[in-house]
């Protein structure tokens, strides 16, 4: 299958029994007819403590910022290293630091 | 070899002849970076093309720049085993062990001043901004690297930019004044009335209405600096009228006082009571001169822009950043819609920058690639796979 938005190609995964299809390019993911909802059930039956608050939260009513075509998969609400739960990263994490190091190298 | 440690106690002796306890900030290869009591000092890169760094120290001395620039305590670099040496007041950086403090509207709504500065009534000529010539000195060091897929898809990346971007032709967009090499660590934060508030007129006008910013913990950033023999110094990096950049605004500085703007006002204005630490408070400023100059100004914006983008930077805190940098009217992208047709090229540049200087740092240091620098990689590489 072709990626829709930018004509990488895209691979088949299964996720706790549904199919989801992602771009190995720019890592967008199609779902088919009714595979949202089968998500949304399988959401539902997590129960996940609330995530703390975040310094700077997502501005409410925008979504997710528009994202380059190159960019990596953002865990939702979360970033690169924070474990799939979607919560902001902790000092504890192993990936802190050297994430920490980069914002404020030239 | 002389240990670094002994430049660094030089480069302090040469802070002004202050004997005392020197804090070394920064001691890279091509900088050393010292702070002595109130001031800080900056030993430049041995490559710095000095009639350049002297118009950006006027730049950054400006009063169009105030309020957006770290002033410095002198406009004429002094000199030290032929490095071009220049002085600045102390500013609290952001705190690395905190994230959720570090900045970000402001570093956007500073960013966006700065880019509106007309950069016509500056002393001139300005140089062009560094970032691509600095994006184009990382991707050299790659020559050191043993050849490798990480070390192709880093340089399959750079080959898709454009020339501009590469430093092989000048940018051909509209030019703004630009920081150039804009990261969390461009940013000190002086107490009011540090150079820092935009709205004080010039030195030589009626002494400024307090500043309902300046609590009574907040002191002068120079008032504990330069005493006497430390101020403009007789002997020291002279006011050279004969070196001054040629510009009509230049006229500005034709004051017996070598230090325009927030240094003269120290002698006019009452002394402030003892202070907490500096982070108490006051306004953050841009600092770095070395790669200040004309330039695109999507340019400043870009790292942000490619940290987001390899999934280092929250949406939170990418949208908090680009959301000051819009509110304050910042030119590089439109006021809504997608911005990446602004930033793709720069981030672009920056993510292959960034990896191309982990690689050769990770190379010369026998290591692998920490978490955050495998991100930018991945990120160099999925820009090669680009059709």
């Amino acid at each position: 299958m072709v990626c829709p938005k930018c004509h990488g190609h895209m691979q088949t995964y299964n996720r706790n029994g549904v199919q989801i299809e992602q771009c190995g390019n720019c890592r967008g993911i199609f779902l088919d007819f009714g595979e949202l909802e089968a998500l949304t059930r399988l959401e539902g039956t997590w129960s996940q403590p609330a995530p703390p608050p975040q310094a700077y939260p997502a501005p409410p009513g925008y979504g997710q910022p528009a994202a380059p075509v190159w960019g990596a998969q953002h865990h939702e609400g979360g970033h690169y290293g924070g474990h799939g739960h979607g919560h902001k990263p902790h000092h504890h994490e192993p990936h802190h630091e050297s994430f920490m190091h980069m914002l404020f190298s030239s | 070899m002389e240990p670094s440690g002994g430049v660094a106690a030089r480069l302090a002796g040469a802070a002004g002849g202050r004997s005392g306890p020197h804090t070394v900030l920064a001691d890279r290869d091509d900088a050393t970076v010292v702070r002595v009591g109130d001031a800080v000092v900056k030993l430049h890169p041995v490559d710095t093309d000095v009639a350049a760094l002297g118009i950006r120290l006027w730049a950054a001395a400006h009063p169009l720049t105030r309020g957006i620039w770290l002033p410095p305590l002198e406009t004429e670099p002094g000199e030290l085993d032929g490095r071009p040496v220049t002085r600045w007041p102390y500013g609290a950086p952001v705190d690395p062990a905190d994230r959720d403090t570090a900045p970000w509207p402001a570093a956007g709504a500073l960013l966006a001043r700065l880019h509106d500065v007309p950069a016509a009534a500056l002393p001139g000529p300005l140089p062009a901004m560094r970032g691509p010539a600095k994006a184009a000195r990382a991707v050299a060091r790659l020559a050191g690297v043993p050849d490798n897929p990480a070390v192709r898809a880093v340089r399959r990346a750079w080959q898709r930019l454009p020339a501009w971007a590469r430093d092989e032709t000048p940018y051909p967009g509209h030019a703004t004044l630009c920081h150039g090499d804009w990261h969390l660590g461009q940013l000190v934060r002086v107490p009011a009335g540090a150079g820092a508030a935009p709205e004080e007129g010039p030195a030589s006008g009626p002494a400024a209405p307090a500043d309902p910013d300046a609590g009574a913990g907040d002191r002068d950033a120079f008032s504990g600096a330069p005493a006497p023999a430390d101020g403009p110094p007789a002997d020291g990096p002279a006011f050279s009228p004969a070196a001054r950049p040629a510009s009509p605004s230049a006229g500005f500085y034709a004051s017996a006082d070598p230090l325009p703007g927030a240094l003269a006002r120290t002698s006019v204005r009452p002394p402030r009571p003892a202070a907490p630490p500096y982070d108490s408070g006051g306004r953050w400023l841009l600092i770095d001169i070395d790669d200040l100059g004309l330039g695109d100004p999507a340019w400043d914006l870009a790292r942000p822009a490619m940290w987001f983008g390899a999934g280092l930077l929250t949406a939170g805190e990418w949208a908090a950043f680009l959301g000051a940098y819009r509110a304050a009217g910042g030119v590089a992208v439109a006021a809504d819609g997608d911005p990446w047709g602004r930033l793709d090229v720069p981030a672009r540049a920056l993510a292959v920058q960034t990896a191309a200087i982990a690689l050769a740092k990770a190379a010369r240091e026998d290591r692998a690639l920490d978490a955050a620098e495998s991100a930018v990689l991945a990120t160099c590489a999925r820009i090669a796979q680009l059709q």
